[in-house]
This record gives structure tokens, C-alpha cells and sequence, in this order.
């Protein structure tokens, strides 16, 4: 084989710790990457992932230091660079795209002159030399109106096309490698699908090398040629992708991959129908109430679900879809505009100040962010010990009974009890934070993205305890969550929101066939399969041009209209859809038929 | 009792350790000053009025460290005196300003809606009287005493002390773990006190120090006046004012009182912007 293009080897990076000692955050660390490939670092946070790529740029973090190895790109030695060099080095012959386009955008600048920016730094390019090349890339990157995108500020375009943009500023100076960190983690999936396709194009065509990391193995089985698999700072396995995919040899890469096709964690066996939560016709929203008493920007309209008692019930949807909101409501944190909440059979006030301290007991939730949602003020015991005494009244010895009990339900040693957050990983938060819902022994537990900010593998394994609590105490939840293959593994029955509305609702197995909802086909095809080819597998999206007539559009019609690939013009954009039941018993709120919308839709029976 | 205290030393000793060197500095002038405070007034080596030298704005001798005032007074012990005044008068003053300040901020951004709009405007208004005026005008209708000058102060430095805890609560009021008590269906009251407020000690503190500087310039001010401290007691203010006809002779008299107001109060705030970046250091 001829000298690889780019070559790390025994890569160490050592951190000072809050002592002042020195520890290794990345040990003995070697890869190399021919000229074209494109080399994934895979592993969870921690693993030393993003360490490793930001020292192809030469770049140790503060407090981090290069305590041994070479990385050498081309015929360069990175780490013995100094700093006039280095200035060179990035975003000339390595650039690096990162996780967040909005944060890397100035918001007061053109994206054309932030996207040229590298030329013009590295005086490479004349500026309208550069501005065609860029347009070039826009065009490779399938941005709609190429010639026009760059004259508008950050602010105009989507969370999406920002990505792509910053692709086209990390690719107007014809690297020789480039660092793509966790390029899609924080778009919705039907984004995702479109950003990667623009990656991986590009990629292609110009014959790149890349590095990319993530933590998502079916993103990268579509990105990548080869795969190296980190943990703590150190490679566990590597290989190329479709054999690290299909014969992993190391355990810690099986975990890896069953974490990320989650098993079903629901059983079919019959259940009691008496609704626990039934929710008729709920609107909300925030800001100034008008005088048809609905709030200025209404989030949520027209929702209607119910969850039988000890069921759960799974919402799905983009950011921004309401879902949150959702359980905001039934927490009593947003006050509903319109419709009613009934719990156990019971009227539910949706205004905190008029509920019993019975109904706050029997109804928690569990916020996604277990960072923030503990107070870093209290212990582990004194937060736990809350809700004890506040519905309860158990204090003293009994409480610190019932803590160590609710510690060892949720899986976590006695002896934490009296540290503090800070102190805990951020599984451990997660359970804890769920442990002092449990504290209340409530009946309905509303869990909101509980496993979006975690590890697939810690994710898996809260999964796996809230359903086990179900079994044992008969809980119910309000599962909300944007991953379809962890709404599917644990709920009984789904609701996809899109835009506020109720677009399809049904049993998991019902969900689990054609006709789909025009928005839950594309949600469903976006997710990508953990096997390699499957991007290169997929139709071209066809997308109907819309006609601009937005200004008479009658109340009620279909959320989805302007992305909908099987609207029907005339009808679609005039009439609001009628609410279908189809015979598997999924709600369907669009015009077309059922076996006309099977007939289009991009995916076929799943498997689970 | 003696464990606890010790405790409290070992911890005083390492978080002076842990310090800038600036910090160390103003760690020290506190340390002094609060000494100063709590045992100068035992330690001085005269009663405070005693006139015990013949010779007036006398210099530095072995009898008299910091020389004699106008009067022949010995101005170690009125300094030691005055320190215990000042100190105490305006601890008082600024615990009153920060903790009636975050109080009213605290319930003030839980409860939110209109009564949070109204107190705030209050403030605001309030926030725009100059503080010396109004300490003249109250000395000038109600006649100079010690605990009219406390609540005056204390009257003076509560908005600075309610915005900027207001600030803090309103960032704390929007986390997670606050709006995870509401769902809980917590009481204004614990939520202010249980949830919010030990999130927003430490900056308070700092601002507290800050306040204690305001108020030890301003006390100081009046006494240099006539209108803050009134004889025979004598705060460090009035006595820069009392020897002030020493300043054509350079005498210590004068000299050293205003030294002592100078290194407190620069003191403080050193301990402060120390205190303050190190925390900000340990969030990032």
C-alpha cells in the first residue's frame, strides 16, 4: 500500500486535572486514512473522540496538552508546527466543520463573505474567483437558489442548509483533509437525510479525506469506508465499516451496535382500558391571548389522545413540532388555551394554582436535560427526600429509608446519596432525576427526551429501567421523544405531531405498516439503517413546487401542505383534511385514501 | 466548638492559598481590619479621649506609632476606635441593604407578573436618588445618629442590591430545577428559598462586599462633613476631618485615617475580584 495520506500515530493527550495532576485522556492512539477515504471516530462522550480530531488541526483544548505521537497529513508533522504555521495549517490544508452551524456563523455578516472568508485569509483565490467556487458548492450541495443563498445573513436560512454551508466555507480551500465533528447531531432526522446526502456527494465527487465523528453508527455506516471504534481514549477496535458493522470482534463495539437497534421492550399482552389520561380537543400556545381567547403563537391544536391506565403512550415529532409542550401542559407548567385535560376520570385544572397537591403527586415529569434539572445546590438525599416529605409527610429515619430504596429501584449505589450533581455522570443524573418521580408514586409519568441527551448505550439501559418499573409498579407514561426506533421499543400506542397537530395516531403495530401519514412515511425513511448502502438506496426526494398562495389560505388545512410530496393541488391547499380511521385503527389526518397513500409511500412493512 | 473552629481556619487557610496574589493582598487587609474591629478598641494602648501627649499632630514615635492628633490624643487607639465604628456601622448598614435587596428580588422574580413589574419600576425609581443627598437631607431634617446613618445607608444601597439579585433570580428562576419544583407543585416560598436562592449566594456575597465599600465611602464622606459621626465618638471619617488643619504640617494625624479607609475599602474589593473570577473559573 502506498504512504497513507494522513497518519496518527501513538497519539497521547494528557489533561490537567482539577488537582493538578495530569491524567491521559487519549492513549497510544494510531490510524491512517489513504488519499479519498473517509475515516470514522466513533465512540460516546468521553471516548476521547473529538480530542483526537482536533488534534489533526494541531489543536489541543486548554488544559490539554500532546504528550506524545506524530500526526503527520501529507507530508506535514502537525504537532511540530509552530504558530505561524499552524495558522496556516487550518482551514488551508485542514478544515473542520462542527456540530453547531448556528454558533460557528457571525450573525452580522453576509454567508457568502463568511464562506469565502478562508480564501481571502489564505490569500489563495481572488474574491470573485472565490464567489464562484462557492457558488459551485452550493450547487454540490444541493442548497436551493445557489447563486442567491450567499447574499443572505445566517438568520435567513434553515438549521439545515446552515450545515451545508458550512461545509461549503470548510470546502472553499480545497483542503487536503477535513474534520467533520458531529456534523448532523443536532438536526432533526428528515434534515439529516438531506445534509448527509449533500456530505456525502461532495465528499465523493472531490475525492476528500475526512475524518468524522460521531456517536451514531448508522450515520456513519453511510458515511464512512473505515470505522475506528473509541472508548476512554483508547481504539477498541478498527476496521472497515462493513466488517466492524456485521463481525464486531470486540464487546464494546457489540454493545455499541445492540444499543443502537434498540429491542422491543413492550409485550402485547392485554391490558385494562379504563383511560388514565384522556386529552379532548387541547390548544395552547404562548404569548398575549386575542379575543377568540387562543393565545398569539398557538402551539399545539386540535389534540386528542388517551392513555389507558399502566399503557404508554409514545409522541413523536421534529423540534419545534409542540411535543414538549404537550407535556407542559398536562404538568400544569403551560395553561391550556382550549380543550379539556381529564385524569382518572377526573377534570384536570391546567393552571398549577388550582390543583390539589394529589393530582401534582400522581402526575411528574421528568425533564430531558438531567444536567440542569437537578438543583447543584442540594445533595442526592435532600432531593430525593422532597417529594417525601412534601406529599408524604415521611421524614427522619423513614425517609432515609425510602431513599435508599428509591436508589436501589433506579439501580444506583446507597452512596451517592450524599453527594452532590456535580459529582454524578450524567446517567446517573438521569436516574436520579427519575428516581424522584418515582418518590411521588405517581400514576402517569411524563418523560420528556429522557435519553436524547445521553449515550446510546446509557440511553438503552434507562430504557430498559423504565420499563421495568412499568411491570413492577404499573406506572404509565407519556413517552415523548424525536427517535422513532425508542418510541417504538417502548410504547404501546404512538401519536405523531407535526407542526401542532395530531397527524397520525395508532397502535405500535399499526405503526408499524403503510399507509403512513405523508409525515410519519418521510419520518420513518429518514431514520438511517445501521447497514452500509442504505443512503445510496434511497429514491431522490421529489418535491412538488409550491404555489405561492399563502395569503388566502383558508384555517385547518394540512400542517405538512409545503413539504408534502403527495399533495393534491386543488384539494390540499383549499380544503382542511379530514381525520381517516383505517382498518388497522390508525388515525390519519390527511385527504388521500388509504391504499393511494400506500401505494406512494417510501417505506413497506417494518420489521421489528 | 474548637474542631468547628479549626475547621473554619483550615478553610480560611486554604482558600487564601488558593488565591492570586492580588487576592492575598486584599485577603490580608480584611483579615486585619475585621481583627481590628473586633479586638483593636482592648488592644489600644489609650482610652479613646485621653489627651496624653503635650505636643499636637505629633510624628511617628515609639510612645505614639501613628503620632498624636490636635488635641494630643494618641492617634493609634482613636484609629483602632474609629475602625471598630466604622466597620460596625457600616456591616450593619450593607447587611441590611443586601438582605431586605434580596428578599424583595427573590419573591419578587418567583411570584413574576405584574407585582415583579411594579417592584421593579419602584426600584428603578428609587435607583436614581443620589444616595449622599438623600443622607444629607435625612441629617439635616432628623439630626446625625448612628442608627438614623445605618438606615439611611442601608435605604440607599437596597436597589443596587435588589437589581442585581433580581438579575440572578430571573436567570435561576427559568432552570430546569425550578420549573421541575413548580410541576411538583411547590409554594412560592420554597422555591425562593430552597431552590433559588443557594444558587445565587456566592454572587451575592461578592455584591455584599461591594456594598460595604459603598457604604463605608459614604459614612466616611458624611462624617468628613460633620454630619455623620458626631464627637466624642469618632469614626475614620471624622477623623481625617478633625485633623484635616494637620495636612500644612504632613502630619500622620491626617494621613493615616484616610490610609485606613483606603486599604479597607481597596482591600475588600481586591478579596472580591479574586473571589469572583475564581468562581467564574470553576463553572467554565
Amino acid at each position: 500500500m502506498a504512504q497513507p495520506h494522513v497518519q496518527v500515530t501513538g497519539l497521547c493527550v494528557a489533561a490537567r486535572g482539577p488537582g493538578g495532576s495530569e491524567a491521559l485522556i487519549v492513549r497510544d492512539v494510531s490510524f491512517a486514512i489513504p488519499k479519498g477515504q473517509v475515516l470514522a471516530l466513533i465512540g460516546e462522550s468521553g471516548s476521547g473522540k473529538t480530542t483526537i480530531a482536533l488534534s489533526l488541526l494541531g489543536y489541543a483544548r486548554p488544559g490539554c496538552r500532546f504528550a506524545a505521537g506524530t500526526v503527520r497529513i501529507g507530508s506535514t508533522d502537525v504537532l511540530s508546527l509552530d504558530d505561524e504555521e499552524l495558522y496556516r495549517l487550518r482551514g488551508g490544508q485542514v478544515s473542520y466543520i462542527a456540530q453547531s452551524a448556528a454558533a460557528a456563523f457571525n450573525p452580522m455578516k453576509t454567508i457568502m463573505d463568511q464562506v469565502v472568508e478562508g480564501t481571502a485569509i489564505h490569500g489563495t483565490l481572488t474574491r470573485s474567483a472565490s464567489e464562484t467556487r462557492a457558488v459551485e458548492l452550493f450547487r454540490a450541495l444541493a442548497l436551493p437558489d445557489p447563486e442567491g443563498i450567499g447574499s443572505r445573513y445566517p438568520h435567513q436560512v434553515s438549521g439545515g442548509q446552515l450545515q451545508r454551508l458550512m461545509a461549503a466555507m470548510a470546502l472553499i480551500t480545497e483542503p487536503e483533509l477535513v474534520v467533520l465533528d458531529e456534523p448532523t447531531t443536532a438536526l432533526d432526522v428528515t434534515t439529516q437525510i438531506e445534509v448527509l446526502r449533500a456530505f456525502r456527494h461532495v465528499v465523493r465527487e472531490r475525492g476528500t479525506t475526512a475524518v468524522y465523528v460521531s456517536h451514531d453508527l448508522a450515520v456513519v455506516a453511510q458515511m464512512a469506508d473505515r470505522i475506528v471504534v473509541l472508548s476512554e481514549g483508547e481504539v477498541r477496535e478498527s476496521g472497515a465499516t462493513a466488517d466492524i458493522l456485521e463481525r464486531p470482534r470486540h464487546d464494546y463495539t457489540r454493545s455499541l451496535l445492540a444499543a443502537a437497534r434498540p429491542k422491543p421492550r413492550t409485550t402485547d399482552e392485554p391490558r385494562e382500558d379504563t383511560p388514565l389520561l384522556e386529552v379532548r380537543d387541547l390548544g395552547a400556545g404562548y404569548g398575549r391571548v386575542g379575543a377568540d381567547g387562543l393565545p398569539e403563537i398557538r402551539v399545539l391544536d386540535a389534540i386528542d389522545l388517551t392513555i389507558p391506565r399502566g399503557a404508554t403512550l409514545g409522541v413523536i415529532g421534529e423540534s419545534g413540532c409542540g411535543k414538549t409542550t404537550l407535556a407542559r401542559v398536562v404538568a400544569g407548567l403551560v395553561p391550556a388555551a382550549r380543550g379539556e385535560v381529564r385524569f382518572d376520570g377526573e377534570p384536570l385544572p391546567t393552571n398549577l394554582h388550582q390543583r390539589t397537591k394529589e393530582q401534582f403527586r400522581r402526575i411528574q415529569i421528568v425533564f430531558q436535560n438531567a444536567d440542569t434539572v437537578l438543583n447543584p445546590a442540594h445533595t442526592i438525599r435532600s432531593i430525593l427526600e422532597r417529594p417525601l416529605a412534601f406529599y408524604r409527610g415521611v421524614t427522619g429515619e423513614a425517609a432515609g429509608r425510602r431513599v435508599a430504596e428509591l436508589l436501589d429501584l433506579v439501580k444506583l449505589p446507597g452512596s451517592l446519596a450524599d453527594r452532590r450533581p456535580a459529582e454524578l455522570s450524567g446517567g446517573q443524573k438521569q436516574r436520579v432525576n427519575l428516581a424522584r418521580a418515582l418518590a411521588a408514586e405517581p400514576d402517569l409519568i411524563l418523560c420528556d427526551e429522557v435519553t436524547s441527551a445521553l449515550d446510546t448505550v446509557v440511553g438503552a439501559a434507562i430504557l430498559d429501567l423504565l420499563a421495568e418499573l412499568r411491570r413492577s409498579l404499573g406506572v404509565s407514561y407519556l413517552f415523548i421523544s424525536h427517535d422513532i426506533s425508542t418510541v417504538r421499543a417502548v410504547c404501546d400506542d404512538i401519536l405523531v405531531l407535526y407542526a401542532g397537530r395530531k397527524v397520525e395516531s395508532g397502535s405500535r403495530s399499526a405503526l408499524a405498516a403503510p399507509p403512513y401519514h405523508p409525515y410519519a412515511d418521510l419520518l420513518i425513511a429518514s431514520v438511517p439503517e445501521l447497514r452500509t448502502g442504505w443512503l445510496e438506496g434511497l429514491p431522490p426526494r421529489v418535491t412538488i413546487p409550491i404555489a405561492e398562495t399563502h395569503a388566502a389560505q383558508p384555517a385547518g388545512l394540512c400542517p405538512f401542505l409545503d413539504r408534502c410530496p403527495l399533495r393534491v393541488p386543488g384539494l390540499c391547499d383549499r380544503l382542511a383534511p379530514p381525520r381517516q380511521r383505517f382498518p388497522s385503527g390508525k388515525e390519519v389526518l390527511c385527504h388521500r385514501e388509504g391504499e393511494d397513500l400506500a401505494r406512494h409511500q417510501l417505506n413497506t412493512a417494518i420489521t421489528t | 466548638m474548637i474542631a468547628e473552629r479549626r475547621h473554619w481556619a483550615t478553610r480560611a487557610w486554604a482558600l487564601m492559598k488558593g488565591l492570586p496574589l492580588a487576592g492575598r493582598i486584599g485577603f490580608a487587609l480584611v483579615l486585619f481590619w475585621a481583627l481590628a474591629a473586633l479586638l483593636g478598641p482592648s488592644l489600644a494602648p489609650h482610652p479613646v479621649g485621653a489627651v496624653v501627649a503635650m505636643d499636637v499632630y505629633g510624628t511617628f514615635t515609639a510612645a505614639h506609632p501613628l503620632g498624636t492628633d490636635y488635641l494630643g490624643r494618641d492617634m493609634l487607639s482613636r484609629i483602632l476606635h474609629g475602625a471598630r465604628l466604622t466597620i460596625g456601622l457600616a456591616l450593619a448598614a450593607a447587611v441590611a441593604a443586601s438582605v431586605t435587596g434580596t428578599t424583595i428580588a427573590i419573591l419578587s422574580a418567583t411570584i413574576g407578573g405584574w407585582i415583579d413589574e411594579g417592584v421593579g419600576r419602584l426600584m428603578d425609581a428609587l435607583i436614581s436618588i443620589p444616595s449622599k443627598m438623600l443622607a444629607l437631607v435625612m441629617v439635616a431634617s432628623f439630626g446625625a445618629s448612628p442608627t438614623l446613618l445605618i438606615l439611611t445607608a442601608a435605604f440607599s444601597y437596597t436597589p443596587g442590591a435588589f437589581r442585581i439579585a433580581r438579575s440572578l433570580a430571573i436567570n435561576v428562576r427559568t432552570l430546569d430545577y425550578v420549573q421541575a419544583a413548580r410541576a411538583r407543585g411547590e409554594g412560592t416560598g420554597y422555591i425562593a428559598w430552597v431552590e433559588i436562592f443557594p444558587n445565587m449566594v456566592n454572587p451575592m456575597l461578592a455584591d455584599f462586599g461591594l456594598r460595604f465599600v459603598f457604604v463605608v465611602l459614604l459614612l466616611s464622606g458624611m462624617s468628613f462633613l460633620g454630619l455623620g459621626v458626631q464627637p466624642p465618638d469618632a469614626d475614620l471619617g471624622s477623623l481625617v476631618r478633625e485633623n484635616i488643619s494637620g495636612l500644612f504640617e504632613g502630619a500622620p494625624a491626617v494621613v493615616m485615617p484616610a490610609l485606613a479607609i483606603a486599604s479597607l475599602t481597596v482591600g475588600v474589593n481586591l478579596l472580591i475580584d479574586a473571589l469572583s473570577g475564581r468562581s467564574s473559573q470553576v463553572e467554565q
